[in-house]
């Protein structure tokens, strides 16, 4: 034992070793947890007396089997992909903010506003505008969660929902009030968008950019956290805050900015869905795209990148829904209940972790 | 007819302080007793909801409100167990439960109660203790549920259990102490699952409220937060039953103000009054926390406030 841990090749196989391993677990435990959901949501659905088979055949056509429905899900996982983001970059701090809801709303509000104080500009200009505006509205809004953890000691979990709340409430004033469409009679409505202000479909598809925007933000959120001495403090500071303020690391400056940038992105998400679907701010933004985003983020173990194979298999189940619906009579909450499932199934499956008898005996062979 | 002009703004506020507080008081008092134990459960929003579904349907089937009322609190009790389980494998983080349970709550919740939506079910009675008036706003604000007097009651038997009973002074050293429960052979996660089974039914029947009294139907919008904002109430009530009485109250009364205003007139601004719990909440919690210490009278095996 001691003459392997001396030799330094040896030293060296083994962590590789070990890190592979780590890696295949990484993924591995994920997917079991998935396929147990899964399994467990067929078993429920066989206790209601309905088909599983058929339901999960109706899901793969609705969400993934058809070029148009795989063009449906790219378009609803836009949105969950930054707002899985609200949840992953302040959890790389260790904290838990599921109050995404309230940035979505808000930041499609701002965007719909500033598209009026700026018509007249080139489209792109707008466009960037229209992003900016929901991207601090959405920021402020988490990140004063972030401030009240920092500089008052509130919990970030409750007080992030609380502000979802009343954000939900802001939004509803504001568009039924001041910034009412008096032309918007049934459904009260901001006034519709310049029309160059929308965001269009990428050329040969009729799914919009949105997609784009979400990944390329994945990538930048991943390159953050792995490549720069910033994120790097980040992680250190959600391992142990402690050791992090006693290494000089500025953990309110880090809350600050992490939970800011995660606003930002529910924000941008909520400006993408008005200037790409709705053309105006109205109550159908309300749609629970926010408490989405939470399961992702969980569901990709908080991990930016993990986020966007995530998003397209929840977008897919939630694409597949109306199907489901009509030709199986299910109730509409029956995706609900399966994002449910699939959420207390892999929370499970973090208990698994460094426990699977397969990696066991392979870290402890080497390490023998 | 007796017009006391703006004398019903405070009448409707106390009326409705005391009808909207009661699910308040129900889910603070039941979570006051998991968190007492060490743990936080989140996820009584979807209990809640369940509970209200699972109360609706148990009146309408058995034709006995409270029937529903116990139907509700045994489908908590489910939830408070199955949180209660998840939370006691290692390294599973109870906040992250909480949130999986009340996406799953709300979804069984609206899955199995959409034939619930038309039809009505026997709702729960009250106790017209405004009969020596002749005003119909005192009268309307003293119509009061059996269930608000069986919660006082409660607060008052929980704060005695805590102070003098053996009960209560287990509970309270597992919340306190692990090392300490563990030196004295209690166990510690039985103890613990007892206590969120019971904050589960307490939800469940803080649910039923909602269905069977006030507002009294079933549909999906039925709860808005009051399961979670009874998570904050315990903090702000620092884990005293007694406390929970008042702050439920409190909240009551701020979630009434929207329709009283309105009931006089005042129509501007509805949705603003509506935001008033939550801003309450907010504001509670902001004045109440400090980044230097833990929260006084805070359990210390507490995850949220450690």
């Amino acid at each position: 034992m001691s003459a392997v841990a001396a030799s330094p090749p040896r030293l060296a196989e083994r962590l590789t070793g070990e890190t592979a391993a780590r890696r295949i677990e990484a993924v591995l435990i994920p997917v079991i947890a998935l396929a147990a959901g899964l399994a467990v949501f067929g078993a429920f659905i066989a206790a209601i007396g309905k088909s599983p088979v058929e339901l999960y055949s109706l899901v793969w056509r609705g969400g993934f089997g058809t070029w148009f429905s795989l063009q449906n899900t790219l378009q609803r996982a836009a949105p969950l992909i930054l707002t899985a983001l609200c949840v992953a970059l302040p959890a790389q701090l260790g904290l838990v903010v599921i109050g995404g809801e309230g940035a979505f709303v808000l930041g499609g509000l701002a965007a719909a506003v500033a598209a009026g104080t700026l018509s007249g500009l080139p489209a792109f200009a707008g466009i960037i505008g229209m992003a900016i505006a929901g991207m601090i509205a959405g920021g402020a809004w988490i990140c004063a969660a972030g401030a009240l953890r920092h500089y008052r000691g509130v919990n970030e979990t409750i007080s992030s929902l609380l502000l979802a709340y009343i954000a939900i409430a802001l939004f509803n004033h504001l568009v039924e009030g001041p910034f009412r469409d008096p032309g918007s009679l049934n459904k009260p409505s901001t006034p519709p968008l310049d029309p160059d202000f929308a965001i269009g479909a990428i050329p040969g598809l009729s799914v919009h950019w949105g997609i784009v925007i979400g990944i390329l933000a994945c990538i930048a959120a991943s390159v953050v956290i792995q490549r720069t001495t910033f994120g790097f403090a980040a992680r250190i500071a959600g391992g142990n805050a402690r050791a992090a303020a006693v290494q000089g690391l500025g953990v309110g400056r880090l809350i600050l900015a992490f939970t800011a940038a995660g606003g930002a992105a529910a924000g941008l998400a909520g400006m993408i869905e008005v200037a790409a679907i709705h053309g105006s701010a109205n109550a159908s933004l309300i749609a629970g795209y926010g408490y989405t985003g939470i399961l992702i983020a969980f569901l990709a173990r908080q991990n930016p990148l993990a986020i966007v194979p995530m998003a397209l298999l929840i977008g897919g189940l939630a694409a597949a829904g109306g199907l489901v619906q009509r030709r199986m009579g299910l109730p509409d909450a029956t995706v609900l209940v399966l994002q449910g499932i699939l959420f207390v199934s892999i929370l499970i499956s973090e208990t698994l972790f460094g426990r699977l008898v397969v990696f066991g005996r392979a870290a402890r062979g080497r390490a023998a | 007819m007796n017009d006391i002009g703006l004398w019903g703004v405070p009448l409707a506020i106390l009326g409705g302080a005391i009808r909207v507080s009661t699910p308040f008081l129900f889910v603070s008092l039941g979570e006051c007793v998991t968190e007492k134990s060490g743990r936080i459960n989140l996820g009584l929003e979807g209990t809640l909801v369940f509970g209200a579904m699972a109360g609706y349907g148990g009146s309408y089937l058995s034709g006995s409100p409270w029937i529903g009322v116990l139907v509700a609190g045994l489908a908590g009790v489910l939830f408070g167990l199955l949180h209660g389980f998840l939370c006691s494998l290692p390294r599973v983080n109870d906040i992250a439960v909480g949130i999986a349970l009340m996406i799953l709550g709300s979804g069984l919740a609206f899955f199995f109660g959409k034939p619930l939506v038309q039809p009505a079910a026997p709702l729960l009675p009250s106790v017209p203790f405004g009969f020596w008036s002749d005003v119909p706003q005192v009268r309307a604000a003293l119509e009061i549920n059996p269930l608000f007097l069986i919660g006082i009651a409660m607060a008052v038997a929980l704060f005695w259990m805590f102070r003098t009973t053996r009960i209560g002074l287990i509970l309270r050293m597992v919340g306190d102490s692990d090392d300490a429960a563990r030196a004295m052979g209690y166990p510690i996660l039985a103890v613990r699952i007892a206590a969120t089974a019971f904050g589960g039914f307490m939800a469940g029947v803080a649910g039923a409220y909602l269905s069977l009294y006030y507002p009294g139907s079933w549909n999906e919008g039925i709860s808005s937060g009051q399961g979670l904002m009874a998570v904050a109430l315990v903090i702000f009530a620092r884990w005293n039953p007694l406390a929970c009485l008042g702050a439920a109250l409190l909240f009551g009364g701020a979630g009434a103000l929207g329709p009283a205003l309105q009931s006089v007139g005042v129509n501007q601004g509805y949705y603003l009054f509506y935001a008033a719990p939550y801003v309450l909440t907010l504001a509670i919690l902001i004045i109440t926390s400090s980044p230097k210490r833990s929260l006084q009278g805070a359990p210390r095996e507490l995850s949220i406030t450690k």
